[in-house]
């Protein structure tokens, strides 16, 4: 598979990101609080997930004051959401100026058949999967970072591992295969053959794999990463809990120490309440954000 | 064959370890001071400077990094320049001064900035990837420049230790890793 020049960079930054912490805020000061927590990027958004999911409603990128200020203030790369198929806020962000651009089932779809075709812009951008198809599908349109989807807003990280683990299984499958298999796999995937060429080839996806979507304690981030993601996204998970400055902590040094029982044990002592979380098997399918994205 | 310590704390470390195997070392990761043991060398990956600096010191990594890099060599790319210079500014944060550089952080801007260019180094051409790219700002005597771009230093070496401002862990040309594998192999280990 041939790497652009454009593509190298994109994926550059995504490797600087791994072993990492990407923390959603809504301002300044919690741009800061997670800055200084150790955040390797913050995700700059009008209201974290679960506020979304509670006040319903139309979810767009966020506000370019908020954003702007956001940039402003810290330091380490700042993320922006675009929603699935806005290619216009996408131009936007891009324009402005943010470090990646996150094409996001969290915010209310704009195009319910096509995603952004991300290989025309020089921003790089992030995208939720759920499955191996999923996310080879978004990289062949030029996504440089795949994230597990999980649920949003829930707290519940059962929905990550389903995803993380789905991937995996399906990635070790395609190692087995012969040429003429992969084909056929292809078709299945619904993805294109010089991707599932690549990735039977490799064991792994061409761009870093990182998970969301309802990563609440230090033990959650550290299970995905056990599970095979190599840095984590989290969202509500933080400034909805009852005190955001020591978790924030606590995950940094999850994502660092996910295979060290001690230090994990030294992440999990004195945290306050995790936020209260939504059991995603309860939810209806309506409701459901992961299903957002084709 | 010598063992290289990649500080795996956070940051591109996985592209390090591949690096270290192409140019004929034998890569760990290092994240607690007992990783430090069975290094000849230390490597400081690309990533967050802040991040890194925030659990060096939470995980009272600060100490024992300096007493190895009294001995040892240790090679930061990027982020990892960041951490060792003298002085950081833009914001100015602190550093642990192992090699006589002063640096500005982010200097050629945001990641719609980062680029690919052609570097010289030493009057040989080689391709050097910047992703939000500090710049050399000064270097301190005894200070040697190893590439240019632009007339910037984004190579140096200094003493025993070096560091590169783009990332050499990123391309297949393994002269960076090879440079710093033979320092760690002529490296005795003594003060």
């Amino acid at each position: 598979m041939h790497l652009s020049e454009d593509f190298r960079l994109k994926v550059g930054l995504a490797e600087m990101l791994k072993g990492g912490v990407i923390m959603d805020v809504t301002n300044v000061e919690q741009a800061k609080i997670a800055e200084t927590a150790g955040a390797t990027a913050v995700m700059a958004l009008e209201r974290v997930p679960s506020d979304i999911r509670k006040d319903g409603g139309v979810a767009r990128m966020a506000s370019i004051r908020i954003i702007r200020e956001i940039m402003d203030t810290v330091s380490i790369p700042v993320m922006a959401k675009a929603r699935i198929g806005h290619f216009t806020e996408a131009r936007i962000l891009e324009t402005l100026g943010v470090d990646y651009v996150d094409e996001s089932e969290v915010l209310t779809p704009a195009d319910e058949v096509h995603h952004i075709d991300k290989k025309t812009f020089k921003v790089p951008f992030v995208c939720g999967a759920r499955n191996l198809g999923e996310a080879l599908r978004r990289i062949a349109e030029g996504a440089a970072m795949i994230r597990t989807k999980g649920e949003a807003g829930s707290g519940d990280i059962v929905e990550a591992v389903r995803h993380i683990r789905t991937i995996v299984k399906e990635m070790k499958h395609l190692t087995v295969l012969g040429k003429e298999e992969q084909v056929h796999e292809a078709k299945n995937l619904g993805a294109p053959l010089e991707l599932v060429e690549w990735v039977a080839a490799n064991g792994k996806l061409p761009v870093p794999n990182f998970s969301a979507g309802g990563i609440a304690t230090p033990a959650d981030a550290a299970l995905v990463m056990q599970l095979g993601a190599e840095a984590v996204f989290v969202g509500s998970g933080i400034f909805k809990s009852e005190d955001p400055d020591s978790r924030a902590r606590a995950i940094v040094k999850a994502a660092t120490y996910y295979n060290d029982p001690v230090k994990l044990l030294e992440a999990s002592e004195e945290l306050g309440e995790a936020m209260r979380g939504l059991d995603v098997s309860k939810l209806p399918e309506s409701e459901l954000l992961q299903t957002r994205g084709w | 064959m010598k063992t290289v310590g990649i500080l795996a704390l956070q940051g591109d470390f996985d592209a390090h370890r591949k690096a270290v195997e192409r140019a004929g070392g034998r890569p760990i990761e290092v994240r607690t001071a007992q990783d430090l043991d069975a290094c000849d060398g230390l490597i400081v990956p690309g990533g967050e400077s802040t991040t890194m600096l925030k659990l060096l010191d939470i995980e009272k990594l600060i100490e024992p990094l300096r007493q190895f890099t009294a001995r040892k060599p240790v090679f930061g790319t990027c982020a990892g320049a960041i951490l060792l210079a003298h002085s950081v500014t833009r914001p100015s944060q602190p550093s642990l001064d192992l090699i006589d550089i002063d640096v500005e952080r982010n200097a050629y801007g945001r990641q719609i900035d980062s680029c690919v260019a052609r570097v010289d180094a030493g009057g040989k051409d080689m391709e050097a990837i910047f992703i939000r790219a500090p710049k050399i700002l000064r270097v301190g005597s005894g200070g040697k420049i190893l590439a240019t771009y632009n007339g910037d230093p984004v190579w140096v070496e200094q003493g025993r230790h070096m560091v590169t401002t783009f990332h050499p862990e990123l391309t297949p040309d393994p002269r960076v890793h090879q440079r710093f594998l033979e320092r760690v192999a002529t490296s005795s280990g003594r003060v």
